[in-house]
């Protein structure tokens, strides 16, 4: 079973990520494309468990009143220097307050981890082969200057 | 100025001992060079044409003498000895070794300075009035909102990876020396009609590629609303700009795209979520920033009279008027030290000069020393009792030409000798400027000129806002230069137009000189260089510069 990173800790993980916005997948523990999901949610929910992705274009203002029926959801990097999905983890967090899973999924790097947590991601399908290396750069910082989702505060309010 | 406290200090250290992993990572092969590239940027390392560059931050332009002291050293022990002041306000050294890096950002740490975010796709190093705290025309300091928005911008977790790099300026005082209307966002410090402090919020100016004057998009923002307004604008930036194709990237593109009132529209609908949220701004933070930023202990001096000084001797006296600004305090004046010697690239400055300005900041003055996005260096605080004995200090230093605000004070990016990115070299351009307009007398008479260089598209050097503009462009394989008249900063900023067909490098002299002599042959008495073009246009340039 594949690896990923949740709660900071490297764990097995079985859902499967369904790219493909045609065609349905077969069984559940799958994570859909919005575009799928939102054409054929009946015939989804009949396969069992199922999460949704947002592309790096597709707000989640698009996933409306759905949000909160998902235990996972999941945010696609298409490419590390694609930033837009650090805001809509803040968005899902702060805005829609989605308290389920928050997954990152694509090209991301090591070196966002501390920054995709503190946008309320809490687990990474990272692409690497050095998982338990990776978890220290949870810790690269110990505090921040900005109020997030891991710290509700700024620090000139708690100085 | 600004004194880190234990949480600031633990952040940079931290920031010092990431970079050196990832730098040990990218070494050992573990990180790609694509991946390292936003790594080393957002820590203000490039890789140059002949060698790596690192871009050290100062905040809002403001050094003291100990960092100064600092820079000279660590460019003697990583470099060739000497340093660049950049048209951002920060130093840059032309030499380091990317390994030893990491030893120069921890030798920065222990002066309280940085690299960080001074390049990259990230919110860039803020800059500010360089006369900040002492200009007779302020309204307020702008440094405490400076340090504020330093805070807030730095290793913000949602923001570093925008579609480009973002950059904010702020201006407290009526004449603009920040630059406001030509930043991804420029704030304009305001008193409303009940004497409280706002700010005017100028949004997607920008230089480069598309020159654009910024839209005003909030005409007053309280204080205490500046971090959720600032943090608003860029959540709908970093979701809306365009991140397909590197040159439509910049705010000022989106702006345009979506309209200045949708995008204030969107803005504000962002904000809703946020105004009067934790980001809020508390009255006990502005003025925890506004104590650092206090009057030192001025002595209470008589304002002196400066023709009277004046009579000390000639030269003096050219320095006097040109290098020399009003002080908001009697008896002080403002001295800019002009890195603009000829033969020397505009901005660069010697380890030696380094540590001698670094005494003379804290004999004539507090200790503070400024730099300027016209690439000079500023001592704000000199008494004017010891002007004349500052300035022969500063003749031997040799940082004394009298040209501040002249055609010889040129902006000037470090262009095809170091940068990677130009088309053509721009630093031998300067020099043949200087050296073309070498009699003083003829450079007063012609009064107030800003005369910007840039080697490319990017204009690191400012050329669409010179009154005089020249840009490098590469005409297959060869490098040539566009001219461009017109163009300003300040609050009635406007963009350059372009004079025509671009000149090879050795015309470039004799078309300024043509451009000049048609401005002396039309002006009216007391008209600057840019009041007659806007009134003239530029038709009688042209005809001269193409005869």
């Amino acid at each position: 079973m594949p690896k990923i990173i949740k709660d900071l800790n490297v764990v097995e993980d079985s859902w499967q990520v369904w790219r493909d916005t045609e065609n349905l997948p077969t069984t559940g523990g799958v994570i859909v494309p919005l575009s799928l999901w939102q054409a054929h949610k009946d015939a989804l929910l009949a396969l069992g468990d199922i999460a949704v992705f947002l592309a790096s274009d597709q707000s989640p203002k698009l996933l409306g009143a759905d949000i909160n029926s998902f235990a996972l959801i999941a945010v696609d990097f298409p490419k590390f220097a694609d930033g837009r999905g650090f805001s809509y983890g803040r968005e899902l967090r702060e805005q829609h307050g989605f308290n389920g899973e928050l997954r990152a999924i694509g090209d991301f790097m090591r070196d966002q981890l501390y920054f995709l947590k503190r946008c309320g991601f809490n687990s990474f399908a990272l692409q690497s082969d050095e998982l338990d290396e990776a978890l220290a750069s949870f810790n690269d910082f110990s505090d921040a200057y900005q109020p997030s989702i891991d710290q509700s505060l700024p620090i000139f309010r708690r100085r | 100025m600004y004194a880190y406290d234990h949480f600031d200090r633990q952040l940079v250290s931290q920031r010092v001992a990431q970079f050196r992993d990832q730098t040990q990572r990218y070494l050992a092969g573990k990180i790609t060079d694509e991946q390292f590239l936003p790594l080393r940027l957002q820590n203000g390392l490039y890789i140059q044409r002949l060698a790596p560059m690192l871009r050290i931050a100062v905040p809002y332009g403001t050094l003291n003498a100990e960092q100064l002291r600092k820079l000279a050293a660590i460019s003697r022990k990583y470099d060739k000895g000497y340093a660049h002041i950049s048209t951002r306000q920060n130093v840059q050294l032309n030499w380091p070794k990317l390994e030893e890096v990491p030893d120069i950002l921890e030798e920065l740490a222990e002066v309280e300075m940085h690299a960080v975010q001074t390049s990259g796709n990230c919110i860039r190093n803020v800059t500010a009035d360089q006369f900040s705290g002492v200009a007779a025309d302020e309204i307020e300091d702008a440094r405490a909102y400076c340090e504020i928005i330093r805070q807030w911008s730095t290793f913000h977790p949602e923001l570093a990876f925008l579609p480009r790099k973002f950059k904010i300026a702020v201006c407290g005082s009526e004449s603009d020396r920040a630059a406001v209307m030509v930043h991804d966002i420029g704030l304009q410090i305001i008193k409303d009609a009940a004497g409280n402090t706002a700010f005017k919020v100028i949004v997607g100016g920008g230089l480069g590629r598309t020159p654009v004057i910024g839209s005003v998009i909030n005409e007053a923002l309280e204080p205490k609303h500046l971090l959720t307004y600032l943090e608003a604008i860029l959540r709908v930036y970093n979701q809306l700009g365009r991140r397909d194709n590197k040159f439509k990237a910049r705010i000022k593109i989106l702006v345009r795209a979506m309209g200045a009132e949708a995008f204030k529209a969107d803005v504000e609908k962002e904000w809703a979520h946020i105004k009067d949220g934790a980001l809020s701004l508390t009255d006990e933070e502005i003025s925890r920033a506004q104590s650092f930023f206090q009057p030192p202990a001025y002595e209470s001096l008589p304002q002196q009279d400066m023709q009277a000084l004046a009579l000390e001797n000639a030269d003096f006296a050219r320095w006097l008027q040109h290098n020399t600004h009003a002080h908001k305090v009697a008896g002080y004046r403002i001295v800019t030290l002009a890195l603009k010697t000829t033969g020397v690239a505009p901005g660069d400055v010697t380890a030696e000069q380094l540590e001698v300005i670094a005494d003379l900041g804290e004999r004539y003055g507090f200790g503070e020393i400024r730099s300027t996005h016209q690439q000079n260096i500023v001592l704000p605080d000199v008494r004017q009792q010891e002007l004349f004995a500052l300035w022969k200090e500063l003749v031997e230093l040799e940082v004394a030409a009298p040209v501040v605000g002249t055609l010889n004070d040129i902006i000037c990016c470090p262009g095809g000798d170091f940068c990677s990115l130009a088309n053509a070299k721009s630093i031998p351009i300067a020099e043949a400027i200087q050296r073309r307009f070498e009699d003083l007398d003829y450079v007063y008479d012609l009064g107030e000129i800003e005369l910007n260089i840039s080697g490319c598209m990017n204009a690191c050097g400012h050329h669409h806002i010179g009154n005089i503009g020249i840009l490098g462009v590469d005409k297959k394989g060869q490098e040539f230069y566009q001219v461009s008249l017109g163009g300003s900063q300040g609050l009635d900023a406007s963009i350059g137009k372009i004079l025509g067909p671009s000149f090879a490098q050795d015309e470039v002299p004799n078309v300024i000189e043509k451009v000049l002599e048609t401005f002396v042959s039309l002006r009216q008495p007391e008209e600057r260089f840019l009041d007659t073009f806007r009134r003239v246009g530029m038709d009688p340039f042209k005809e001269r510069a193409y005869a």
